[in-house]
């Protein structure tokens, strides 16, 4: 059994916490992240039928109806039950730990926050099986079409699936309360706001948009849910109502949410290249601040993905500007890290790779940002193929990559065990190659005017979707070698040491995997700025001490 | 490094040079590639906003792979030896680099937001709010000065799922769309249902019709041939075969089409939705639940969705 690799004075904590309302934070990060893979995988699986679907010109796959609910729960599915819970599950193993605190702030709030992850995520799931499915308008639900319920019964997969989202949105306010509150009041004594580490300025960033954006979108949300169920005409363009309305309350929140997925994995990537680089983060500083000018710019641009519904010129023009601005500080960060690689001591490790390879398709997506931005562009390919793709490799190629960097890198804290560097490699590329074949081709096709959302097309469009469709199907394999290398590593993989990357950071001065309240009574006094490599600087004091504890308690084990 | 001779230290500089002059060429090559990747240009907008989009590209070009040449790079030059474990050399910023690229960027992205602006005014592709007033003059209409014409006034009535145009002068309907090339033209884009959008993608324009609201929409073809008009906002089940076909013809043939048309008996328009619903009702397990489609419109041209079309 496992548990006689573990040093003998600490008893392994039963598995079972895991399946419990544990207040832990590092349990609760585990269970977002085990969850929100679940979740990743239905809509993983989703996505693969949307390919086989769009691999020929004819709807001929499925009906068109279910084509409809099935994209619009991949899409549902994907933002709202995995980049945002996984996310979270990151801020919960890293927050604490990195700021040196015991817990979370509202520890009990936090396993709400949850716990109400599985319950809106069975109440989504389930309406796939209410009669007449689940929702078919798209994740962003525009009214009319989201209030025509077909079958007039009062349960319905639209109705669900408003429910659920509401939930979301009252789980992410309790978590972005919490996050918020723990950054603020419980770092460690010594660290100030501006030797705290990039990732917490991310996603204290990130937690106020939530705070900030989300009562906007589950207000709407749940205005909605009263035209679908209670007959009001708050978007009924019959009752007086206008459908236009719910789309600011959608966007006002829906833009930033992009932030508040982005700000987290450049605060992994602020993390990470310096670790890999063996080189401080370049422009420390300014790198913390750019994520509060992005919090400001993003709250005001979100009348770009309106552009085409209908809005004044002097708007079109304003928020053209505003989120053109965006590139400015974006574009500090991209520079600051490339300051970081330049003349640095790469390893080009699994996490590295992963780093590397969102900076690719990130800048890539940065300059088909730009031009969705200019209005008269966003005219010609709103609403078609080209912002499929700009967003994919936003989420996917960006994001979801910062994440598996961040899950390789901090496996070996917070599991005990290392993660295999070969499949994490073959992992990589298979994930790299796969989504540029499966989004690059979605930009040739918006630009020749394919819409978005489509269940058939013009045949003049069936090269690059055939391409896409491979592309596809090899980022569906690509996550094989990851649940491999997940699995068989937390059950047999090597004995991770506390700092196995040589990393400079509170979180590295813990045992792998840390006790539960972290450093307890003994946190250490933060003396300088984080990214000290080749400065020679210790981070706290007593640094030598608590790191000779820790190698001694790894080879009495 | 620093008692390398001055022609040694030269070196770098002139392999940047050479490497950013390699990159000018390939951003100016791609900008011109860029025409390639559009439909053909069959409006008075389409060489405005093509003309945006091939800039766009060749500063994006350059962008990007500037700093992909970076990251190659550090990634082959920049590697740590296999077992040496110790750290870089400790640079921690350059408030002057850091200065330069934040007004680089600022400068970059607020020229072409101002090369948009100039494309978006001449456009002119007014929404709602500037339309509500524009019966009261002719200069409220806005739009692109050569369609402040008098203009044929065409009625658009988008519905679950079908497109019908109504001719009102010619009292002529018809689900293809029929234009007259070089001639100005307004449209009246009312939805009957839910939020439809008018895109034609070789006119490079796109307008959401908003149920509850009429909104007034000018353009003016320019190259005679048959296009697509696509639904671009999700109007459901039948969204995808919301669409249909534009003809843009010379003056005498568009007139002679109207003449034609309106002798035609009403029939039902093309309606493709319609037709595929009357087949699923029949099967048993036909999938999940959706709206009817409205009844196809009677026009006096149905027009046809199975003849070839240049974009």
């Amino acid at each position: 059994m496992t548990s006689a690799t573990f040093p003998a004075s600490e008893p392994q904590p039963s598995w079972t916490r895991y399946f419990s309302f544990n207040t832990d934070a590092k349990v609760i990060g585990i269970q977002y992240i085990v969850v929100s893979f679940f979740f990743f995988l239905i809509g993983g699986l989703l996505a693969m039928i949307i390919r086989g679907e769009l691999i020929t010109p004819e709807a001929d796959l499925v009906d068109r109806t279910v084509y409809n609910g099935i994209y619009t729960m991949h899409g549902t599915i994907m933002l709202f039950l995995f980049i945002f819970p996984v996310l979270n599950g990151l801020n919960n193993l890293l927050i604490p730990t990195m700021i040196g605190a015991p817990d979370m702030a509202f520890p009990r709030l936090n396993a709400v926050a949850f716990w109400l992850v599985p319950i809106f995520g069975g109440l989504l799931i389930a309406s796939f099986f209410v009669p007449g499915g689940p929702a078919y308008s798209g994740w962003w639900s525009y009214p009319p079409v989201s209030i025509q319920n077909p079958l007039g019964h009062l349960v319905s997969g639209q109705g669900l699936w408003l429910t659920a989202v509401a939930l979301s949105g009252v789980s992410s306010i309790m978590g972005a309360v919490n996050f918020v509150t723990t950054i603020i009041r419980m770092r460690a004594p010594g660290m100030g706001l501006f030797r705290m580490p990039v990732f917490c300025w991310t996603a204290l960033a990130a937690q106020s948009l939530q705070l900030i954006g989300l009562p906007a979108l589950t207000g709407g949300a749940v205005m909605l849910l009263f035209d679908l169920v209670a007959g009001t005409s708050f978007y009924r363009p019959e009752g007086g109502g206008d459908p236009v309305l719910y789309q600011h309350f959608f966007w006002f929140y829906s833009h930033p949410a992009v932030y508040v997925i982005i700000l987290p994995v450049f605060g992994v990537f602020s993390e990470l290249f310096p670790v890999y680089s063996r080189k401080p983060l370049f422009g420390y500083v300014y790198v913390a601040l750019a994520s509060f000018i992005i919090v400001g710019l993003g709250l005001v641009v979100w009348v770009h993905h309106m552009f085409p519904s209908g809005v004044a010129q002097w708007m079109r023009n304003l928020f053209m500007v505003t989120t053109m601005l965006i590139a400015v500080p974006t574009g500090v960060k991209v520079f600051a890290w490339l300051g970081t690689l330049w003349r640095g001591k790469l390893r080009l490790t699994t996490p590295m790779l992963f780093c590397l390879g969102g900076l690719f398709n990130f800048v890539f997506a940065g300059i088909t940002g730009i031009m969705l931005a200019t209005v008269p562009v966003d005219i010609h390919v709103s609403n078609t193929y080209f912002v499929v793709g700009h967003f994919h490799y936003v989420i996917y190629g960006a994001a979801v990559m910062g994440v598996f960097a961040a899950i390789y890198h901090w496996f070996p804290k917070f599991i005990g065990r290392m993660p295999y560097e070969g499949l994490g490699k073959l992992h990589f590329l298979l994930t790299f190659v796969g989504a540029n074949l499966n989004f690059l081709p979605m930009h040739p096709l918006g630009l020749m005017g394919m819409p978005r959302r489509v269940s058939s097309y013009d045949p003049e469009f069936a090269f690059w979707n055939v391409m896409a469709s491979l592309g596809a199907f090899l980022l569906g394999v690509s996550i094989i070698p990851f649940l491999l290398n997940m699995v068989s590593s937390w059950v047999r993989g090597p004995k991770a040491t506390h700092n196995p990357w040589n990393a400079i950071g509170l979180e590295w001065l813990l045992p792998s995997p840390p006790p539960e309240d972290n450093f307890g009574e003994h946190v250490p006094t933060v003396i300088s700025r984080p990214y000290g490599y080749g400065t020679g600087e210790p981070l706290v004091e007593n640094q030598e001490a608590i790191e000779r504890a820790l190698t001694l308690q790894e080879a009495r084990a | 490094m620093t008692s390398s001779p001055p022609r040694l230290r030269a070196l770098p500089l002139i392999g940047v040079t050479l490497w950013v002059g390699l990159l000018v060429l390939a951003s100016v090559w791609m900008s011109r590639q860029a025409y390639r990747w559009l439909p053909v240009q069959a409006s008075t907008a389409a060489p405005l906003v093509d003309g945006l989009f091939s800039f766009e590209t060749g500063v994006g070009t350059f962008v990007f792979l500037g700093v992909i040449s970076v990251m190659v790079w550090v990634v082959l030059m920049h590697r740590a030896d296999k077992y040496d474990e110790t750290d870089a050399e400790p640079i921690e910023g350059n408030t002057r680099l850091e200065v330069v690229w934040t007004a680089i960027p600022l400068v970059l992205v607020m020229a072409i937001a101002a090369y948009a602006i100039r494309v978006n005014t001449s456009l002119g592709v007014l929404g709602p709010m500037e339309h509500i007033h524009l019966h009261n003059s002719v200069e409220a209409q806005g739009g692109y000065p050569g369609d402040r014409l008098p203009a044929e006034g065409i009625e658009v009535i988008a519905r679950q799922w079908s497109w019908e145009f109504r001719y009102p002068d010619a009292g002529v309907s018809s689900t293809e769309l029929h234009l007259a090339v070089d001639q100005p033209v307004t449209f009246r884009l009312v939805s009957e249902d839910v939020i439809h959008g008018f895109y034609i993608p070789a006119f490079r324009l796109k307008q959401d019709v908003i149920p509850g609201t009429a909104i007034n929409f000018n353009l003016t073809p320019t190259r005679e041939g048959r296009y697509r008009l696509r639904d671009s906002q999700f109007s459901g089940t039948w969204f995808a075969a919301n669409q249909a076909d534009v003809v843009v013809e010379s003056r005498d043939a568009h007139s002679a089409w109207l003449k034609q048309a309106a002798a035609q008996p009403l029939q039902p328009g093309l309606n493709v939705a319609a037709a595929e619903y009357a087949v699923r009702s029949k099967k048993s397990k036909a999938g999940w639940a959706t709206v009817p489609p409205a009844p196809p419109p009677q026009v006096n041209v149905p027009g046809s969705d199975r003849l070839l079309h240049d974009a």
